[in-house]
C-alpha cells in the first residue's frame, strides 16, 4: 500500500520537502546535543524536565483521543464517524511516535535506552508507560493497516480488527492515565500531587486531540475528494466542547483546593504560572493567553449558531488546541518544578537548539501523518471511483 | 566458597579484559546481583579471602571509570589489606551538628574532601552544577518550620545538605532501570553505567539532592582521584555515603573532615554513636512529612540559643 504515498501532486511533494528540511535541521541540532550533552538545552538542576517531556505528555493525550471517534462508532454504532476512525487511528500512530521520540531526545544517555527493557522495573511508572505506549502504537498500526488493506481489495475488514479496536479503548485511556501517574505520585511536588490529575489529563486530551482531528479532516476535505460529513464534524465538535468544559472545570477544582485551603506549597506553582513568584514570571503571559483562548473556544463551540459556522469553526478549534497545548505542553510540567526543594525559583527558557529539535520531531510526526493520510485518501478515493463506475 | 561461585556466575554477561588484569573494563548492564557481588566482593577481599577477590571487586568498581584502572587498583588494594574488616550496619545514617560545624569552620574541608575524592566536577553555573554536599540556611532547608521570630543564631546557621539516603527513597521507586537502588544497609547507591539519564529521579527527589552531568565533566575535574570512577555526560549522580570507604572500614570523607560535627553509624543499633547523639538532643530531618524517612539528622543542641552554643560541650569532638 505504501506505493500509494509515492504518487501525488506538486503541492504534496512540496509539503513533504519542507518537512524533510525541518527534519534534517532537527537532526543536525540533535547531533549537537548528542555530542555536547543536555547542557545545550535550557534545562537545569532545578528544572530537569523541560519542553521535550512536556511535548511527550501533550502528545500522549493527542494519541489517546482517537477513542473519542472509536467509542461512538464501535460501541454506539454511530456510523457517521466511519470515515474518521482510520484518521483518528493514524493520528494516534503519529502522535505516539512523536511522544516516544520526545522521550528519546530527552535522554542523557540515549544509547542505553534498552536498559529499560533489559531491566524491567514494575515499581517505576515509566516502565508501565513504555509498555502501554508500545502496545497502543502496535494496536493502532495493525488495525489501521488491516482495515485499509481489506478496503483496498474491496473486502470488509477482518473480524479480529473489531476485537482489537475495542481493546484499543482501555489502552487509550491507560496511556494517558499512566502518563499522568508519572507526575501525580511524587511526594513533594504539590502542583502534581493531585488525585484529579489523570482525569484532567484525559479531559484535556479529549478536547485537544479531536480538535486536531477535525482541523485535519477539514483540510483533507478542502484539498481532496475525501469528504468527512458535516454530521460527523458537528458530532465531534460537541465532544471537543464538552471535554474542554470538563478540562477547565477540573482545573478550577485545583484552584479552589489550593487557594481555599491556603496551603502555601499548594499555591506556589499556580501563583508562579499566573501571577509570578519571587519576581519571576516568564510563563504568566502564556498562561493568560491559554485561559482566554480556552474560554473563547468554549463559547464559540457552545453557541449552536457559532458552532455551525464553518468559517469560524477552525478558529474555535485552534483556540482550544492552543489553550490545551499551553496548559499541558508548557505550564503543567514547567510549573511543577517551581519552587524547587529549597523554596527557590529557577526559570527555564528553552534554547534555540532545543527548539529546533522540537521542530524536527514535530516535522517527522507530520511527515508520517501525511504519508499515512495520503494512503488512506488514495485507497478510499480509488475505491469510490470504481464504485461509481460500476454503478453507472 | 559459595561466595566465589556466586561471583563467577554473576560475572557472566560482562566483558573482562583478556590477560592478567582481572578488572572489568565494561559493565554494560549490571544486575542487582552484580551489585551484591561488588559489595560481597569488597568484603571478601578485605577479609583476606585472597588478592584475586579483592582485585576483582575493586576492578569492577574502577571498571566504571574512564580513568586508567590498573594504576588505580594498586594503592586501593594496599589500603584494603591494611584496613580492618568493614563494619556492617542495618541502616547507615548521619547525624550532623551544624552549629559545631560552623564553630570548627570545617564545612569547606568537608565539601572539598567529598567532591575531590569522588571526582565531582566543579562547575560554577548554578543551573548545571554538580554537587554532592553543600550548605543552605534554615529557612530554605526547613521551609515548613520557618517562622519570623526564630532566634537569629538559628536563622543564620548554615546546614549541610546532601542525599538523605531515605528509607523510602522516591528516586529508587521511579528509576526505570534500577540504576538507582537501595542496598540492604540502607544506602541509596547508583550504577552510573546503567543510568539512561531520564532524570525522573531528579524530578522526584524532594530534597534536590541529585545532579545531572549536563556536559562532559572531565574538564571540570582539577585532579582525577583514581580511587573512584569518574562519570560521563548524561548521567545523574549524588552522594553515595562513601560506600567505597565503608567497604574498607573507613568513615565517609565528610565525617572524617568534619572534626566531629558529622557522625555516622547504624541507626538501628541503640548503642551506636549516632543513636547516642540523637538520644541526647533535639534533632530534625528535612521534610519528614513526606514519608521518605531521611537517614540524615540535624542536631539542634541548644545551638539555636544565641548565648552559649552549643550546650554541654562537644561530646563527640
Ligand atoms: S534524598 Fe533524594 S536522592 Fe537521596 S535517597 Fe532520598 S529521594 Fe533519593
Amino acid at each position: 500500500m505504501l506505493e500509494k504515498a509515492l504518487r501525488g501532486s506538486k503541492r504534496y511533494y512540496l509539503w513533504l520537502a519542507i518537512l524533510a528540511v525541518l527534519i534534517a535541521v532537527g537532526a543536525a541540532a540533535y547531533t549537537r546535543q548528542l555530542t555536547y550533552g543536555l547542557g545545550l538545552t535550557g534545562m537545569s538542576r532545578d528544572v530537569p524536565w523541560g519542553l521535550y517531556i512536556a511535548q511527550f505528555t501533550f502528545l500522549v493525550g493527542v494519541a489517546a483521543s482517537g477513542v473519542m471517534v472509536v467509542i461512538p462508532h464501535y460501541l454506539h454504532n454511530f456510523r457517521a464517524f466511519g470515515r474518521m476512525v482510520i484518521l483518528g487511528e493514524f493520528l494516534a500512530v503519529a502522535a505516539v511516535i512523536m511522544a516516544i521520540l520526545f522521550v528519546f531526545v530527552d535522554l542523557g544517555q540515549p544509547t542505553r535506552v534498552l536498559n529499560v527493557l533489559l531491566h524491567p522495573t514494575p515499581h517505576s511508572i515509566m516502565f508501565w508507560d513504555i509498555c502501554v505506549l508500545g502496545a497502543y502504537l502496535l494496536v493502532n498500526i495493525v488495525i489501521g493497516w488491516a482495515v485499509l488493506g481489506a478496503e483496498k481489495k474491496g473486502f470488509p475488514p477482518p473480524r479480529w480488527t473489531r476485537i482489537l479496536t475495542i481493546l484499543s479503548i482501555p489502552l487509550a485511556i491507560s496511556i494517558h492515565t499512566v502518563t499522568a501517574f508519572l507526575y501525580a505520585g511524587l511526594p513533594g511536588k504539590a502542583y502534581w500531587l493531585s488525585a484529579i490529575m489523570a482525569a484532567r489529563f484525559l479531559a484535556s486530551a479529549f478536547a485537544s486531540g479531536p480538535a486536531l482531528l477535525i482541523i485535519l479532516s477539514l483540510i483533507i476535505r478542502r484539498f481532496t475528494s475525501f469528504k468527512v460529513t458535516d454530521l460527523a464534524v458537528d458530532a465531534l465538535v460537541k465532544i471537543v466542547c464538552y471535554a474542554m468544559i470538563a478540562n477547565v472545570f477540573f482545573f478550577l477544582l485545583e484552584v479552589f483546593t489550593s487557594f481555599y485551603s491556603a496551603i502555601p506549597s499548594h499555591q506556589a506553582s499556580l501563583r508562579y504560572l499566573f501571577v509570578g513568584l519571587d519576581g519571576s514570571g516568564g510563563l504568566v503571559p502564556l498562561m493568560w493567553v491559554a485561559a482566554v483562548l480556552a474560554l473563547a473556544g468554549i463559547t464559540l463551540l457552545l453557541v449552536p449558531r457559532l458552532r455551525r459556522n464553518l468559517r469560524l469553526l477552525p478558529v474555535s478549534l485552534v483556540a482550544i488546541f492552543v489553550a490545551c497545548w499551553l496548559d499541558k505542553g508548557v505550564g503543567l510540567v514547567l510549573g511543577g518544578f517551581v519552587p524547587n526543594a529549597f523554596g527557590r525559583v529557577t526559570d527555564y527558557l528553552p534554547t534555540a537548539n532545543e527548539l529546533l529539535i522540537i521542530c524536527g520531531v514535530y516535522a517527522l510526526g507530520l511527515f508520517i501523518l501525511t504519508i499515512l493520510y495520503k494512503i488512506v485518501i488514495a485507497v478510499r478515493t480509488t475505491n469510490e471511483e470504481e464504485l461509481s463506475k460500476t454503478d453507472s | 566458597m559459595s561466595e566465589l561461585r556466586r561471583t563467577q556466575k554473576d560475572i557472566k554477561g560482562t566483558y573482562v579484559t583478556k590477560g592478567t588484569v582481572p578488572f572489568v573494563t565494561y559493565v554494560p548492564f549490571m544486575s542487582l546481583e552484580r551489585r551484591e557481588f561488588i559489595r560481597q566482593g569488597f568484603a571478601a577481599g578485605l577479609l583476606g579471602l585472597g588478592a584475586l577477590g579483592s582485585l576483582g571487586a575493586l576492578g569492577t568498581l574502577v571498571g566504571c571509570s574512564k580513568v586508567a584502572a590498573p594504576a588505580a587498583t594498586a594503592p586501593a588494594a594496599t589500603t584494603a589489606t591494611a584496613a580492618p574488616a568493614a563494619p556492617a550496619a542495618q541502616r547507615w545514617g548521619l547525624v550532623i551538628d551544624p552549629a559545631l560545624l560552623v564553630k570548627t569552620q570545617a564545612f569547606n574541608a568537608v565539601a572539598q574532601a567529598c567532591h575531590s575524592h569522588h571526582n565531582v566536577p566543579q562547575i560554577s553555573d548554578p543551573k548545571t552544577e554538580v554537587k554532592w554536599i553543600w550548605q543552605d540556611d534554615f529557612a530554605h532547608c526547613f521551609e515548613e518550620m520557618d517562622s519570623a521570630y526564630l532566634p537569629a543564631a538559628l536563622r543564620e546557621l548554615q546546614f549541610p545538605v546532601l542525599c538523605n539516603h531515605c528509607e523510602n527513597p522516591v528516586c529508587v521507586r521511579v528509576c526505570p532501570t534500577q540504576a538507582t537502588f537501595k542496598r540492604d544497609d540502607g544506602i541509596v547507591d547508583m550504577d552510573y553505567h546503567r543510568c539512561i539519564g531520564c532524570r525522573f529521579c531528579m524530578t522526584s527527589c524532594p530534597y534536590g539532592a541529585r545532579s545531572l552531568n549536563f556536559c562532559d565533566p572531565q574538564p571540570y575535574i582539577a585532579q582525577v582521584d583514581p580511587g573512584y570512577p569518574t562519570r560521563m555526560r548524561g548521567v545523574v549522580e549524588k552522594c553515595n555515603f562513601c560506600v567505597e570507604r565503608l567497604a574498607q572500614g573507613l568513615p565517609p570523607h565528610c565525617v572524617e573532615a568534619s572534626q566531629g560535627a558529622i557522625l555516622y553509624g547504624d541507626l538501628d543499633d541503640p548503642a551506636s554513636e549516632v543513636r547516642q547523639a540523637l538520644a541526647g538532643s533535639l534533632s530534625i530531618r528535612r521534610r519528614p512529612e513526606l514519608g521518605t524517612e531521611p537517614s540524615v539528622y540535624y542536631l539542634l543542641r541548644g545551638a539555636e540559643s544565641p548565648t552559649d552554643a552549643p550546650k554541654g560541650g562537644e561530646p563527640h569532638a
